[in-house]
């Protein structure tokens, strides 16, 4: 078959299992934030309320789907779309096994952080054409956050692609060594703040706070476009923790096998639910908090480590 | 809620550009205003210009409608002016009756009315407290602190059946005697909030995300609190020395053993935390008061369900959980008030928004309002 | 303190003695034009928080009553005016106690008290387009139920 027509495919794949990622993940989500708030999470739908989300994706599909008399209808319906697609493509190039990914080219750590930069326009432009003065503030702190904290993810993924020799993801994986998780330990940390702030999760969710903004630049959004914006989150949520285990954890520590295999899903769920556990905990950033705490605190951290790595790599 | 962006041209700024100021309704209806209230902010880039509430949404006419109620009818009334704290509503407003009546009451009911105010001065610190932490976006606070609040409103519903608006403290005492083993609960209710507050207090005011968002945020100076009329955690917390329930005492509160809680900055954080640490007084008066309550009755002797007061006027108050929330009464001798006016804390407090919001950002704006803990119910009447 | 009342006594022979009637606190009455006057004496002697501005409608003229605190002296003092219906204004204490502000604007709201000298008089508690003032004595609107006479 010709290439584009596997590429098709792949996609295909990659927005299901994103789909499948997000309704897990908005489950998981619910039941983490419930025990931690003294309460059960979803409870009825389903064995352990798993089917909620099911059940809340089709009354969402029910909905009317509303567009705003004022709104630019072309760009307003386009722009779930926008945003949800960058996020769902940086999923192939993760290395699920070591040594290949779905898409294994040879610049897979730099498509992981570039593509779902897109998506930084998705969002300003869906705050602009609801033509609401709060979806525009949200629409433009979401993209100046995103913007300032790809920096960090940036550097702190360049310190394991020197550390690899290769930017190509499968390679990073294969290249794992038990001692990176010393040395990387200060990038791991940035890259899991930074994705996080990516994200517009937990402290860094300004752009949609919901007690001031009434959920910002997707206030204007009802239905399933809606529920897009949260399938591009949570679909993102999912890709930030399997990319950050299987490069900074080695994907199961490098041991091979079903064992490995499980190893690799389980830390991409506790990275997971680390996520979700620091978004209940703390409360939101301000804006020039949250660009502050970027540019001198997460910033200079990211160029710390890459420093360490220098040091480390003429002894490889 | 599509809203016309206006814009305005004001002043130029230095390099010769126009700058346009916008303008941003926050509310009426808002996830973040505590009721229904409306800020419309003039907005500089992302500070604040100029803030100005405009309230009014929740204006049911209470002063008006109590002119045409018996003193005793009245009391509902008051039930909903703070819903948040009905029973120092109602004790307020029984205060100034019993005043100008010249009513005695037993000293049973006046333990109870002590015990179920400061209970409610628990239970609504937890809601201010909760409001404004949510508003930050730290949603398991709010949890958390509603449990504890959902523990008082239960005890209330055990006193006297009802969970938001009690009409409980009535002219003369109070409606019911507490149930057996109520005062028992009541402990049982203040060993355990000992036990989580600290707990509460480290999740949010411990959080270094929490402390930066409300440490110099709407700085109210001491001078500005008294000039401004400011009271309750509001003026304490700018280092204002000043309870009613030390320096112009009443009922049996000079009997129990308390502190006051004054801060020193007077920003949003001190406000908060003077209304996290009452609640320990609180449990302390609480102790107090269930171990020095005698029997006896709870209702004033031979008290005519139709009150007459001489004609005259009273006014009195009394240390709610916003401040100090006073009743003005006018009787011209007949079984209606003549005219009631309710001096509200929440009110002169929310005076203070304009003012303290200005140079902030809007983030800052939803800050302050949660801390400053208004209650529109009370604000508007 | 005491003095002082005296000297305000002195300077309102008409209404001092007509609020005598209270439980409790003192209470002075002041004509309207020696309202400033008594009050920044009054602020002078130590009353540095205004607790409570508010009116009463009595028929022929509107009591404007003032309540004022002091924590120095540890005491309290009603400070009531008579304003007469038809020339419904008074001379605003803002630029004394800036606690004034919204209890002013409620007052002009619900009688329509005029507040000379306030910064910005306008409505707070009704819509801005609303007519009329509705804790008037003489208030009627076809919306409002009186209840009738028997309990």
């Amino acid at each position: 078959m010709s290439p584009l027509i596997i590429g098709a495919l792949w996609g295909l794949a990659a927005a299901m299992l994103i789909a499948i990622a997000a309704l897990i993940g908005v489950w998981w989500e619910r039941k983490v934030a419930g025990r931690i708030q003294l309460r059960y999470g979803p409870q009825e739908a389903g064995p352990a309320g798993l089917l909620q989300t099911l059940s809340d994706t089709i009354k969402l599909v029910l909905k009317e789907d509303i567009t705003p008399t004022q709104a630019d209808p072309v760009i307003f319906r386009a722009m779930p779309f926008l945003v949800f697609v960058p996020t769902a493509s940086a999923l192939v190039v993760v290395p699920f096994v070591a040594g290949w990914a779905p898409l294994d080219i040879q610049t897979g750590a730099l498509f992981f952080l570039a593509v779902p930069g897109m998506s930084v326009l998705g969002i300003l432009l869906a705050g602009w054409a609801s033509r609401n003065t709060y979806a525009s503030i949200g629409g433009v702190r979401a993209a100046a956050q995103m913007v300032s904290y790809e920096l960090p993810r940036t550097l702190s993924v360049l310190a394991l692609v020197i550390l690899a020799g290769s930017m190509s993801t499968g390679t990073i994986r294969a290249e794992w060594r038990w001692w990176w998780i010393p040395v990387l330990a200060l990038g791991f940390l940035v890259y899991f703040i930074a994705s996080i702030a990516e994200l517009n999760r937990g402290p860094f969710d300004l752009p949609e706070a919901e007690s001031e903004l009434v959920a910002g630049y997707f206030a204007d959004y009802s239905g399933i476009r809606w529920a897009i914006f949260m399938m591009a989150e949570y679909g993102g949520i999912v890709g930030a923790s399997l990319f950050g285990a299987a490069t900074f954890l080695g994907g199961g520590l490098g041991i091979p096998g079903p064992a490995g295999a499980v190893l690799f899903v389980v830390f991409s769920a506790l990275i997971a639910t680390a996520m979700i556990w620091v978004k209940w905990t703390f409360p939101r950033m301000r804006p020039d908090q949250l660009m502050g705490f970027a540019w001198k605190v997460l910033t200079p951290m990211a160029l710390v480590q890459i420093v360490i790595v220098g040091a480390v790599v003429p002894w490889l | 809620m599509p809203v016309d962006i206006e814009s305005r041209s004001s002043a130029l700024d230095p390099d010769g550009m126009p700058v346009e100021e916008l303008v941003v309704n926050v509310g009426p209806s808002h996830p973040s205003t505590h009721g229904v209230g409306r800020v419309v902010v003039h907005l500089d880039g992302d500070v604040v210009v100029r803030a100005d509430p405009v309230i009014g949404y929740l204006h049911r006419g209470i002063e008006k409608m109590a002119e045409n109620r018996t003193y005793l009818q009245v009391v509902p009334l008051t039930d909903r002016l703070d819903y948040v704290g009905s029973m120092y509503a109602n004790w307020a407003y029984c205060r100034a009756v019993e005043r100008l009546a010249g009513i005695r009451v037993p000293e049973r009911a006046e333990y109870l009315r002590v015990i179920v105010c400061e209970l409610q001065r628990i239970a609504s610190h937890m809601m201010g407290l909760g409001a404004a932490a949510a508003d930050t976006g730290a949603f398991t606070f709010f949890v958390y602190a509603f449990d504890q609040r959902e523990r008082v409103v239960e005890l209330f519903e055990e006193l006297c059946g009802a969970r938001l608006t009690y009409n409980y403290v009535r002219p003369g005492g109070v409606s019911y005697d507490a149930p057996e083993g109520w005062t028992d609960a009541v402990l049982g209710f203040v060993a355990s909030l000992r036990a989580s507050l600290p707990e509460m207090d480290k999740l949010f005011f411990g959080n270094t995300i929490t402390r930066s968002r409300t440490k110099g945020i709407g700085v109210l100076s001491a001078e500005d609190a008294v000039a401004w009329g400011a009271s309750g955690p509001v003026a304490r917390a700018s280092g204002v020395n000043w309870d009613l329930r030390k320096h112009d005492p009443y009922s049996v509160y000079p009997r129990m053993d308390f502190d006051i809680v004054v801060g020193e900055n007077g920003d949003s954080y001190d406000r908060g935390r003077c209304r996290l640490f009452e609640c320990y007084e609180s449990c302390r008066i609480l102790e107090q008061a269930i171990a020095q309550m005698g029997g006896g009755p709870v209702k004033a002797e031979g008290l005519a369900r139709l009150i007459a007061p001489p004609p005259g006027d009273a006014y009195d108050h009394i240390e709610s959980a916003r401040g100090s929330l006073g009743v003005y009464l006018v009787s011209d001798g007949s079984v209606r008030p003549y005219r009631m006016h309710v001096r509200s804390p929440a009110f002169c407090n929310l005076a203070l928004l304009g003012r303290l919001a200005v140079g902030h950002t809007l983030s800052d704006l939803v800050v302050i309002m949660g801390s400053l803990d208004p209650v529109f119910g009370e604000i508007d009447r | 303190m005491s003095a002082l009342l005296e000297r305000i006594a002195e300077h309102n022979p008409r209404l001092y003695p007509l609020f005598s009637l209270e439980f409790g606190d003192a209470v002075v009455g002041v004509e309207r034009d020696e309202l400033l006057a008594t009050m920044t004496e009054l602020k002078d002697a130590g009353f540095d928080r205004l607790g409570m501005v508010t009116a009463v409608d009595r028929g022929e003229a509107f009591v404007v009553v003032y309540r004022l605190q002091s924590r120095s002296l540890s005491a309290a003092i009603f400070v009531k005016t008579l304003v007469a219906r038809s020339d419904a204004s008074i001379p605003s204490v803002f630029g004394i106690w800036p606690a004034a502000d919204w209890q002013e604007r409620e007052v002009y709201d619900l009688f329509g008290i005029v507040f000379e000298g306030h910064p910005d008089l306008r409505r707070i508690l009704l819509p801005e387009e609303f007519v009329g003032h509705p804790l008037r004595r003489d208030y009627d609107d076809e919306r409002l139920i009186r209840r009738p006479d028997y309990i």
